[in-house]
């Protein structure tokens, strides 16, 4: 019974940080149609940041955190002005190519900047504590990061249902061109989301960073990989979506890892073989809409 | 007998002595660790030619080179090792009976890497080539990376994570250009004929590919095994160049150096992906040095790991941005391009492969 | 009628809430020349791919010289003898007219790869005998000087025509054209109603064409069939069609056209 709980506070805890970075893919994916591979590493440029800020620069945790989501946000923006703007028009591969390009210069600048090796990053006392309850005891993280993430959806779900910029967005998604007719500023509303995505992205970089305190210019690969994943599992393009299937994506593998021990060395593989399950028998995902090609 | 017909045969046969001849050579005369970059070189040539086969050619965004390159690796390198470094090695827990006593001569045995590998990569292809575009990227390196990890795991069969050391070595240049330059005639063989055709067809336009008859899942799949094929064929070449292999060592890195050759050679010609596959080992293996402390009239600069990657991420987002038809964009070497610039006569023909 | 060649037994798509075709059904015999016609999104695009198997059909049957082909993949449809052609030009943008048209051979090779690989005599002398028939092809529809082109770079009614060239070398003997007059002038449409009267003379093919050019449709069809909303609302010989008071009500806005 203990075991369980614990495996379920630690599986709705990872799965909250899975929904937060998947969100980022999806938006960016609903509307340009890119797995923007770069978004992985944005969690590893966040963590960083914050990790300078606080050991080298010495600033408070929450403004080092704070500077940490603005940087990323900003690198976020312009990854996409410089590296997928000018192939708007071009074939798909080529941008996916040039995803994949930013994404191994971003992690080779950091090996080349801050070095291979593992940093330990610092847990701030008044983030994160032993909490006791009855036998069990966790760490606050538990708590804090899917009240975080909780908040975090409910914001991302209102601008992007119930604002102006939200309206233009989904517009965009359902139909770039049509919508860059009707007076929509395609480029501006392109940026916003990619404003959004990074934000979310570099908090759930930082809360990453907090719950495994061990940081290299590696660490996005994996994470960044499985939460597309869970977006593609919750349907490529929907928020809730995505939300759903991080939860699902975090819960199946704490229970795997926990419940199975024998499997546990193939727990990175656990996501791929969910991923090729959705992608055979339901392409479109939990909650996706079908599209057809028009011929 | 046409007459500009025999001079093109004329020329082939004097570049395949001058091949030769520079292969003799270099053989000769080249220091061990130079014929090593060139043999680098050549197993780059052939992930190279046959990556561009899969994404350039039939137009199938595949990120699973590096997985099929580990099969490849893995099943040469078990069918040579000796008995005995098997049961040194395999300290941790022995290996299965059947593959203890297997020891195969080495060329057999890389046919044999291809083979299996072009079998994972007709079972992965079987569900994945359903898919297209960005779904199947992220499904190819699914697979990849799933058979990284089972190989990890199946530790009975490959060692897990320990890897495998005392694989016979390789050291000749002729076989590893050999390999190479076979896999370049097959695939040149193969994207010139009615298949080749209809490869770029599906490439150029699924739904009209279709329609005019081509059996487009057949096809994709038939380019994606002969792909991994040959990405296990260089897989085993691997293995018997540095005769250690662990599973680490096919991280996706491996795909993104040669994602970074065809880009750069064009996505969609050969002669592209074999200057661009010579080029990028080569400078590779050259600009090690900015990895390394340089002692400048007595100022000592210290090496900084990882700059290489940097420059070849910032080449290949150059390429892509701005230059994107690569080296060569989709065309290839021929010979009366040359003669064309020669000056010698042409009759009127048009060829038919 | 025991003679048809292409026979739709009351094939429907629904597309989720959406009927695009109700119950169309055709009989085409060997040889005619059929016109498809109707407002925009009356489905006649649905109906030819349904035929030609990019959408199974919902409800019903369609068969082809008497064998049932519903739900069959489109290459094994054009591997059976129906080839089309597609309303917004699809030519295969890397090769060459010939290439285009060379391509449409492959489905009649009767070869495996390694033996192109190795380029033994049975592989080689089709893929000769191939070329030998495309480049006559070409000559037959003129374009046999532009035979090295790049397809896309011809000017836009030649790649129309390379369209119905392409399909007419998969060797069908039902063709497919989806508004094989789309884009062009008076002249042009003219030019290309004796071409389609030639072809179908020298392949014995039968036709049936999408077309919005009333001239065209009433100059060279047989029989007409009117679709609006899905729902077949009128067949005949041209002339009952043009005077059909429920087809000039569908067509409201273009009944000078069909007069």
């Amino acid at each position: 019974m203990e075991l369980y709980l614990q495996t379920l506070a630690n599986g709705i805890s990872l799965g909250s940080l899975y929904a937060l970075i998947a969100i980022g893919y999806t938006m960016v994916y609903g509307i340009l149609r890119l797995i923007n591979f770069a978004h992985a590493d944005l969690l590893m440029v966040a963590g960083y940041i914050a990790f300078y800020g606080i050991m080298v620069f010495a600033l408070p945790w929450w403004f080092s955190f704070l500077i940490a989501i603005a940087l990323t946000a900003l690198l976020g923006v312009s990854i996409e002005k410089i590296a997928y703007r000018p192939l708007r028009n071009a074939p798909r591969i080529s941008v996916l190519i040039s995803a994949i390009g930013v994404s191994f210069l971003l992690e080779n600048l950091g090996i080349v900047a801050i070095g291979a090796r593992p940093k330990s990053f610092p847990r701030p006392e008044e983030l994160v504590w032993n909490i006791k309850l009855g036998d069990i005891s966790f760490l606050s993280l538990t708590v804090i990061i899917p009240i975080v993430t909780l908040l975090l959806l409910v914001a991302v779900t209102y601008m992007v249902n119930k604002t102006k910029t939200g309206t233009a967005m989904r517009a965009v998604s359902r139909d770039f061109e049509t919508a860059s007719l009707m007076a929509v500023d395609v480029n501006k509303v392109v940026s916003t989301t990619f404003l959004v995505g990074s934000s979310l992205a570099a908090v759930g970089g930082i809360l990453y960073s907090l719950q495994y305190p061990q940081i290299d210019p590696l660490m996005g690969v994996f994470p960044g990989l499985k939460c597309f994943i869970a977006a593609v599992m919750g349907g490529i393009g929907s928020i809730p979506g995505a939300m759903l299937g991080g939860f699902i994506l975090g819960m199946g593998e704490v229970f795997l890892v926990a419940f199975m021990p024998e499997l546990s060395g193939y727990r990175d593989a656990f996501a791929f073989v969910i991923l090729i399950f959705i992608l055979l028998f339901k392409p479109t995902g939990i909650l996706g809409e079908n599209v057809v090609e028009k011929v | 007998m046409d007459s500009r017909q025999n001079i093109k045969r004329l020329l082939t046969l004097g570049l395949i002595l001058l091949s030769c001849l520079v292969l003799f050579f270099a053989q000769g005369f080249l220091s061990s660790f130079n014929i090593r970059i060139l043999n680098l070189a050549a197993i780059f040539v052939i992930l190279g030619a046959s990556m561009n086969l899969v994404l350039g050619f039939t137009g199938m965004f595949s990120l699973g080179h590096a997985g099929f390159m580990c099969v490849g690796a893995y099943v040469s390198a078990i069918l040579t090792m000796s008995p005995a470094s098997k049961e040194l090695i395999y300290y941790m827990e022995p290996i299965i009976p059947p593959l203890a006593n297997v020891h195969w001569p080495v060329f057999p045995a890389i046919v044999m890497a291809g083979v299996v590998a072009a079998f994972f990569g007709f079972l992965i292809g079987f569900p994945a080539l359903r898919l297209r575009d960005d779904y199947l990227a992220i499904a190819t390196l699914g697979f990849g990376e799933i058979i990284r990890i089972i190989v990890t795991n199946t530790i009975t069969i490959t060692n897990g994570s320990l890897g495998l050391k005392d694989i016979p070595s390789i050291k000749s240049l002729w076989i590893y250009w050999g390999f190479a330059i076979a896999t370049i005639w097959i695939l040149k063989q193969l994207i010139n004929s009615s298949w080749g055709y209809a490869f770029k067809a599906i490439r150029d336009n699924e739904i009209a590919a279709e329609a005019m008859g081509i059996d487009v899942f057949k096809h994709k799949l038939l380019s994606f095994t002969v792909g991994a094929f040959f990405a296990g064929l260089a897989g085993a070449l691997m293995g018997h160049l540095i005769t250690s292999v662990d599973p680490t060592m096919f991280r996706f890195l491996f795909t993104f150096q040669i994602l970074l050759i065809i880009v750069l050679g064009g996505l969609g010609s050969l002669t592209g992906s074999v200057i661009a596959g010579v080029v990028v080992t080569v400078s590779m293996e050259f600009l090690r040095f900015v990895e390394q402390p340089i002692n400048l009239f007595g100022l000592i600069i210290p090496g900084i790991p990882g700059m290489r990657m940097v420059i070849f991420s910032l080449l290949l987002l150059m390429v892509i941005l701005f230059y994107r038809q690569g080296l060569m964009g989709t065309r290839e070497f021929n010979w009366d391009w040359i003669l064309d610039k020669l000056g010698v006569a042409r009759r009127k023909e048009r060829g038919v492969a | 009628m025991g003679n048809s060649l292409l026979v739709t037994d009351n094939i429907t798509m629904q597309f989720g809430g959406l009927r695009a075709v109700s119950d169309l059904a055709l009989q085409i015999a060997p040889r005619q020349i059929v016109g498809l016609i109707g407002p925009n999104g009356a489905g006649k695009t649905t109906a030819f791919n349904m035929i030609t198997g990019v959408y199974k059909p919902t409800l019903g049957k369609i068969s082809f010289d008497g064998k049932d082909i519903t739900g069959l993949k489109p290459n094994q449809i054009t591997e059976l003898g129906i080839a089309r052609t597609f309303q917004n030009i699809r030519l295969f943008s890397s090769m060459s007219v010939l290439e285009n048209v060379l391509l449409s051979k492959h489905v009649r090779l009767k070869a495996n790869p390694l033996e192109a690989i190795l380029g033994l005599p049975r592989y080689s002398k089709a893929r000769k005998r191939h070329y030998e028939e495309c480049m006559e092809l070409l000559d037959q529809v003129q374009l046999a000087d532009l035979a090295d082109e790049k397809a896309t770079s011809l000017p836009y009614g030649k790649q129309r025509r390379l369209e119905i060239a392409r399909a007419l070398a998969t060797q069908p003997q039902v063709i497919l054209l989806d508004e094989p007059a789309a884009g062009m002038n008076p002249q042009e449409s003219l030019e290309l109603m004796e071409f389609i009267a030639k072809i179908r003379e020298q392949f014995g093919l039968t036709v049936l064409m999408i077309e919005h050019h009333m001239e065209v449709v009433m100059g060279i069809c047989e029989h007409i069939v009117v679709l609006d909303h899905g729902v077949t609302i009128a067949q005949g010989t041209p002339t009952e069609i043009q005077n059909n008071q429920q087809v000039i009500e569908a067509y409201l806005g273009a009944v000078d056209e069909i007069a």
